[in-house]
């Protein structure tokens, strides 16, 4: 065990990080009750006007709808795609296995300005008018790595002979799904779909290339900042989306728990985030 | 194992359930030819990934070397050098590329020395409870907002911001620290502290205890069990961070744009504007291939760390 002394620094160092973590997320839930359009501090007084103006403005209303829409197609395309891919990958060994599972991690590995210019050019090159549908694909490619990693995290930690023994018993591929893949499955889906979901709801890099004349939030909240309009809205709609992080915080929480991931490890970034 | 479902097949088939019948068929069937079961998963997948990623980036390669018209600004189908040597004869683009790539290591070595102490805290030293507590701790920022956490930033750089107060509470001169690199820097080094933290976490949570008494047992001291034992086999955590702070960093251009100066500019600021305001797709095609090419030359070594076991 380590000595006492450096226990204690660790522990100031943790409590550091956590403080320069957190420190920032309560300031801007201060901001959000701004009672002053002046962006300064300490503020003036306070306010829920700014509430109101957000949840109001048509503009924003649309851009969350879109956003909604968007990481609602491109988490329900990943499931599918990325699992399916994972199962390849954890239970067949074929020629090229290595390589198609490095390939696979390219959307995740690869700086988002390269995605998005890449997609950019092919919907260029392909006359394709950017849409919701050009939206929804540059999300894709990110979210399938995501449900990939996840579901194979999970794959490589179950038995392949569970599946040997379901068919021994005389079930058939539907009722193995249901009664053994789909328990052992369902909560690297669930965590896997609500990082996809919340990654897609928070793109910007790659979608500025991929959207048409419609904004997603972020690309709305971007627009706002960098003209510097209706910060105070931004500071409300911050504040709504810290306190909504909270949901898939703890459910991801839970899911740790009862998986056990938080006592024995496992992948961290895929099975924990 | 064939013969088995055969038989089940057989005592279930009976008339009234033909469906349950054609359902073990088919399981049989895919049970004897696992092939065809490999295929039917693995084809959607790679097949939609081939059409629509790899597409892309060839996509991306070819438009490189395409030009755009000055005066109509369509885009010529003529092959030619012209947008890569703009890049290398040009000393500011080249300033660029090297600056991206600079802050780009400076936060990837920031994250990882704010990191590795957190991480080993809570994988070696903290209870239950503090475990539980210190995921949240980094869950919460990781999931939040993006473009909040770097707006953030600015409200609390600013000219009349919380820094700037606190600094005149203490009796310190006001600091001009928004818009420059060093905000740049700062920003980019918060946001993507998550991605660091986890992998190394992952790989420390995952070092047996006995290894460490092992150590200790053939006589080795703290730090020489740290050195030899258990940074050894942190390392891949490490590198496996060090992919996302890296190139995330690499390919971004909101945080430079939002909270850099005049001197800030990234690769993807020139990239962002070739396509947004000039309109000239070819150019940015091709500069969006040094991050490709850099990110590449990484994960070559990353692989060779053993970095991908660990993501």
């Amino acid at each position: 065990m380590e000595r006492r002394g450096t226990r204690w620094a660790l522990g100031g160092w943790t409590a550091l990080v956590v403080l320069f973590l957190w420190a920032p997320l309560a300031l801007i839930m201060v901001y959000a009750f701004n009672k002053s359009n002046v962006q300064s501090w300490p503020i003036p007084g306070f306010t829920t006007h700014w509430f109101h103006v957000a949840w109001q403005a048509s503009e924003v209303r649309n851009a969350i709808w879109l956003s909604v829409q968007a990481a609602l197609l491109a988490t329900g395309t990943a499931l599918v795609l990325g699992s399916a891919a994972a199962f390849a990958i954890a239970r067949f060994r074929f020629f090229g296995r290595e390589a198609v599972s490095f390939l696979l991690l390219l959307p995740l590995a690869l700086p988002g300005i390269v995605t998005g210019m890449a997609l950019n050019s092919f919907f260029t090159f392909s006359h394709v008018v950017p849409s919701l549908t050009t939206i929804v694909v540059g999300h894709t490619t990110f979210c399938v790595v995501i449900v990939y990693n996840n579901v194979l995290a999970r794959l490589r930690r179950s038995s392949p002979s569970l599946l040997e023994a379901s068919a021994d018993l005389g079930a058939d591929g539907w009722h193995t799904f249901r009664f053994v893949i789909w328990p052992v499955l369902s909560t690297a889906l669930v965590a896997g779909g609500l990082l996809a979901f919340a990654l897609s709801f928070d793109e910007v890099v790659v979608t500025f290339f991929t959207a048409g004349a419609q904004n997603t939030l972020p690309l709305l909240i971007f627009g706002y900042i960098r003209l510097g309009q209706q910060l105070p809205v931004v500071n409300a709609i911050a504040f709504a989306m810290i306190v909504l992080t909270v949901i898939p915080v703890a459910l991801a929480q839970r899911l740790m728990r009862d998986t056990g991931v938080l006592r024995r490890g496992g992948s961290a970034l895929t099975a924990t985030k | 194992m064939a013969a088995g479902l055969d038989a089940a097949e057989g005592l279930t088939g009976k008339p009234g359930r033909p469906l349950r019948a054609a359902r073990l068929r088919l399981s049989g069937f895919f049970w004897r030819h696992r092939w065809a079961k490999g295929l039917l998963l693995l084809a959607p997948p790679l097949l939609a990934f081939a059409l629509v990623y790899l597409a892309s980036l060839v996509a991306l390669f070819i438009s490189a070397f395409w030009t755009v018209n000055p005066f109509t600004t369509a885009i010529e189908h003529i092959w030619n050098l012209d947008n890569f040597r703009t890049l290398i004869d040009s000393g500011a683009y080249r300033t660029i590329a090297l600056r991206t790539i600079g802050i780009a290591a400076a936060v990837t070595l920031t994250d990882a020395v704010l990191a590795f102490p957190f991480a080993y805290f809570m994988a070696r030293v903290a209870s239950a409870r503090g475990r539980a507590f210190l995921f949240v701790a980094v869950l919460l920022p990781l999931w939040s907002s993006y473009l909040v956490r770097v707006y953030i930033w600015r409200l609390i750089l600013n000219q009349d911001g919380v820094l700037n107060w606190m600094l005149n509470k203490v009796g310190l001169p006001n600091q001009h620290l928004a818009y420059t690199n060093f905000a740049v820097w700062l920003i980019f080094s918060y946001v993507w502290l998550p991605f660091m933290i986890l992998p190394v976490y992952g790989a420390l949570e995952r070092i047996p205890h006995s290894f460490i008494e092992a150590s200790r047992d053939l006589g080795a001291g703290g730090f020489a069990t740290f050195r030899r034992v258990v940074l050894p086999l942190a390392l891949p955590g490490v590198v496996a961070g060090s992919i996302f702070t890296f190139s995330l960093t690499l390919g971004d251009y909101v945080t430079p744009l939002l909270a850099g100066g005049a001197s800030s500019q990234f690769i993807g600021n020139v990239v962002y504007s070739s396509v947004g305001i000039s309109n000239n797709v070819p150019f940015a095609a091709a500069f969006a291939t040094v991050p490709l090419i850099v990110m590449a030359l990484y994960l070559t070594i990353a692989r060779k760390l053993g970095a991908f076991e660990a993501m």
